[in-house]
C-alpha cells in the first residue's frame, strides 16, 4: 500500500542556512500524523514545501504516490493538499459563510459571465455551495455565526472556521499548523474531539504541527521530531516522547 | 414583508443602491421637464452620470481589488477617443442613433478593457505603493500618446502618425481629406449624443455588472485576495486571473464612461485626462467610503455638483471646495458627531435605514 504522504529527504536551504535538511516521513492513509520539534525546528517551512510556498532544494514529495515537486501553491491545492495557518488567515471581511464558500471555489464552478448575467448555472452552483458551506459549518459549530464577518469572531472559533475552509476546497490531506494555539484547556479538548470527527467522518489524513504536548499524546498516533532542521526521532507517539534525545532538545540538558 | 426579512442582507443593501440611482433619475426627469431646472443643472446632468460611472468602476478596483489605481482617467481616455472616432466612422454607414450609439459604447468599452488587460499584466505583479505609482505613469502615458495622435482619412485610405512633424509630412488630396483626430487638438467633430437618459441606463448597468460580480463566485474570490493573498492561494484561487479580471472589467467600464463624455462634448481634448482627474475619481471612492458602491455614487454627485454650486464665490471656489472636503472627511470618522447624530435623530432611525448592520439585525433571529 502506497503511502497518503511520503517525502523523501525534503530539504530547503536559505542561503547557507539548512531550514528543513533531509525530512522523510511516510503517512499512510487515515492517520493523524504529529510533528513536533522546538521553535525554529522548521515545522512551519516543511509545511510551506509541502504546499509550494517554498519550493525544496533538495528532496522530493508525493501525495498518494503522485510526485508534486516543483507544483505550485494552487496546482497542490488542487491535487488535494489543503492547509491551516499558525498566524490566522481568515478572509477577514468576509462572512463567515463566505470564507467557507470561497474554500469551495475550485469544488462548485461557474464561469464569470454566468454570474454576471445570473444564469440558471448561478442560482443552482450558489445554493449547492450554500448547502456544503453550511454542512461543513454545521461540523464545527459555527452555523450559527454564517452572516458573521470573520474578524468578528472569537479566536477559538476563527482557528476551527480555518480548518471549515481548508476542508472546502476536500483535500486528501489536511495540514493543521498548530491548530491549539491560544486555546484553553477546555477548547484544546473540544478541538481533539473534532480532528478526530474529521479524520473519521471525512476520511481525512491529517498531519499537525503542535506545541501542546496533551493535544499531542492525546490524538497522533505517530510523530516526527523535528530539531534544526533535522528529523531527531520518529515513530508511535508514546515511545518517541519518551526517547531522551527528544527530552533532551525539549527541555536542555 | 416576510419575504423581504428573509431576503439575503447584501440583495436588501444592493436594492437601496437601485432605489437612491432610481429616485435621481425620476427627480432629473421630473426636475427638467417640468422646466424649472436651470440651464447649469441640465449641464452637469451628464458629467455627474460620467463620474458616478468613473466612481464605480474604480471602487471595483481600490474596494473591492483592494489594489490602489491611479491611471483610471487614462483608460477613460482611450474609451473616449475609440468611442468618438468610431461614431464619426460610422456616423454615414450607421444612420441610426440607436445602433450607433450601443456600438460605440461597446467598442470604447472594449478598447479601454484590452488597454486594462496590457497594462494589468506587468503591472499587477507589483502592490500597494508601487502598483499606484506605476497605474500614475501608465495613465500619464495613454494620456500623452493620445495627444500626439493624427488620425485622417482622404481617397487614398487612412493616415495615421504620431507627432505632429510626421502628420506634416503626410500629403492629403484636400477635396476629401477628413481629420479625425488632431493632435493636441483632439476630436472636435463628435455627434452630441449623450444626455442624461444614457447616462442614467449605464449607471444603471454598470451597477447591476459590477454588484452581481462582487456577489458571485467571482467577486468571492476577488475579495479573498484582496483580504489575505496567501489564503486565497492555499484554497486554491488563480490570484493572478482574478486580479486582471477584476482590473480589466473596471477598465471597460471607465472606457463606457469616455464614451458618454465624449459624446457629450464639441471638442475632446486628451490633455483632459490628466493625472488631477485620475486622483478626483479616487477622492469619489474615500469619500464615499472604500468598497461601498452606493458611497461612491452620492460622493460623485455630490463632488461633482459642488464647484458649479460654489462658482458665485468666484476666486474663493477651490479653496470652499477644499475645505467642504475636509469637513466630509472629518464629519464621516467622528464619534462624538455620530453619538450625537443617533441621539437626536435615534428615533428616525437613519443609521439602521442607510447600514448594513441595522438591516441584518431584522434578518436575524
Amino acid at each position: 500500500m502506497t503511502a497518503m504522504l511520503e517525502t523523501k529527504n525534503l530539504g530547503i536551504s536559505f542561503g547557507g542556512l539548512k531550514a528543513v535538511d533531509g525530512l522523510s516521513l511516510k503517512i499512510e492513509k487515515g492517520r493523524l500524523y504529529g510533528l513536533i520539534g522546538p521553535n525554529g525546528a522548521g515545522k512551519t517551512t516543511a509545511f510551506n514545501l509541502l504546499t509550494g510556498v517554498y519550493k525544496p532544494t533538495m528532496g522530493n514529495f508525493f501525495l498518494d504516490g503522485e510526485k508534486l515537486t516543483g507544483h505550485n501553491t494552487i496546482e497542490i491545492n488542487k491535487k488535494g493538499i489543503a492547509r491551516t495557518f499558525q498566524n490566522i488567515r481568515l478572509f477577514k471581511q468576509l462572512s463567515v459563510l463566505d470564507n467557507v464558500k470561497a474554500g469551495l471555489h475550485n469544488g462548485h464552478k461557474y464561469s464569470t459571465a454566468e454570474g454576471i448575467l445570473r444564469m440558471p448555472a448561478f442560482f443552482r452552483t450558489e445554493k449547492e455551495m450554500d448547502k456544503r458551506a453550511i454542512e461543513l459549518l454545521e461540523v464545527f459549530d459555527l452555523a450559527g455565526e454564517k452572516d458573521y464577518l470573520a474578524s468578528n469572531l472569537p479566536y477559538g472559533k476563527q482557528r476551527k472556521l480555518e480548518i471549515a475552509r481548508a476542508l472546502a476546497t476536500s483535500p486528501k490531506l489536511l495540514l493543521l499548523d498548530e491548530p491549539a494555539a491560544g486555546m484553553n484547556p477546555n477548547e484544546t479538548q473540544e478541538l481533539m474531539d473534532t480532528i478526530r470527527f474529521v479524520r473519521d467522518n471525512f476520511d481525512m489524513t491529517i498531519l499537525l504541527i503542535e506545541h501542546d504536548m496533551r493535544l499531542v499524546s492525546g490524538i497522533c498516533e505517530e510523530i516526527t521530531v523535528l530539531n534544526f532542521g533535522t528529523v531527531l526521532a520518529q515513530g508511535e507517539t508514546s515511545k518517541v516522547l519518551k526517547d531522551p534525545e527528544v527530552v533532551k532538545a525539549y527541555l536542555g540538558d | 414583508m416576510k419575504n423581504l426579512n428573509n431576503m439575503n442582507k447584501s440583495t436588501k443593501k444592493n436594492m437601496v443602491t437601485y432605489g437612491i440611482v432610481l429616485a435621481m433619475f425620476i427627480f432629473c426627469v421630473v426636475y427638467t421637464t417640468t422646466g424649472m431646472a436651470s440651464h447649469l443643472f441640465r449641464g452637469l446632468l451628464v458629467p455627474v452620470c460620467v463620474n458616478v460611472i468613473l466612481a464605480i468602476s474604480l471602487n471595483l478596483t481600490v474596494g473591492i481589488l483592494g489594489e490602489l489605481s491611479l491611471g483610471h482617467a487614462g483608460f477613460m481616455c482611450v474609451g473616449a477617443f475609440v468611442g468618438s472616432v468610431f461614431s464619426m466612422a460610422a456616423e454615414e454607414t450607421i444612420t441610426s442613433v440607436w445602433i450607433r450609439f450601443p456600438l460605440a459604447f461597446l467598442v470604447g468599452g472594449a478598447s479601454a478593457a484590452v488597454i486594462g488587460l496590457l497594462v494589468g499584466v506587468p503591472v499587477l505583479r507589483l502592490r500597494g505603493d508601487y502598483l499606484a505609482i506605476v497605474t500614475l505613469a501608465f495613465g500619464e502615458i495613454i494620456k500623452n500618446i493620445v495627444n500626439n495622435i493624427y488620425l485622417a482619412t482622404d481617397v487614398n485610405g487612412i493616415h495615421f502618425a504620431i507627432g505632429v512633424e510626421s502628420y506634416n509630412n503626410i500629403t492629403f488630396d484636400a477635396a476629401t481629406k477628413r481629420v479625425y483626430i488632431n493632435g493636441a487638438m483632439g476630436i472636435t467633430e463628435t455627434p452630441n449624443d449623450s444626455n442624461y437618459f444614457v447616462g442614467f441606463a449605464l449607471i444603471f448597468i454598470t451597477l447591476i455588472v459590477i454588484l452581481n460580480l462582487v456577489h458571485s463566485r467571482t467577486g468571492r474570490a476577488i475579495m479573498a485576495i484582496r483580504d489575505n493573498r496567501i489564503a486565497a492561494e492555499s484554497v486554491g484561487i488563480n490570484i493572478t486571473k482574478y486580479k486582471l479580471i477584476a482590473f480589466v472589467i473596471s477598465a471597460f467600464f471607465a472606457g463606457v464612461a469616455g464614451v458618454l463624455y465624449g459624446h457629450n462634448l464639441s471638442s475632446l481634448v486628451a490633455t483632459k485626462f490628466d493625472y488631477n482627474y485620475s486622483i478626483l475619481i479616487l477622492v469619489f471612492v474615500v469619500l464615499g467610503g472604500i468598497g461601498s458602491m452606493r458611497g461612491s455614487i452620492i460622493a460623485a454627485v455630490i463632488l461633482t455638483a459642488l464647484p458649479e454650486l460654489l462658482r458665485g464665490l468666484s476666486d474663493y471656489r477651490m479653496l470652499m471646495y477644499a475645505i467642504i472636503l475636509i469637513v466630509m472627511m472629518l464629519v464621516n470618522n467622528n464619534e462624538t458627531l455620530q453619538m450625537y447624530t443617533q441621539k437626536w435623530f435615534g428615533g428616525l432611525n437613519i443609521k439602521k435605514l442607510f447600514t448594513a448592520a441595522g438591516s441584518k439585525k431584522k434578518g436575524v433571529s
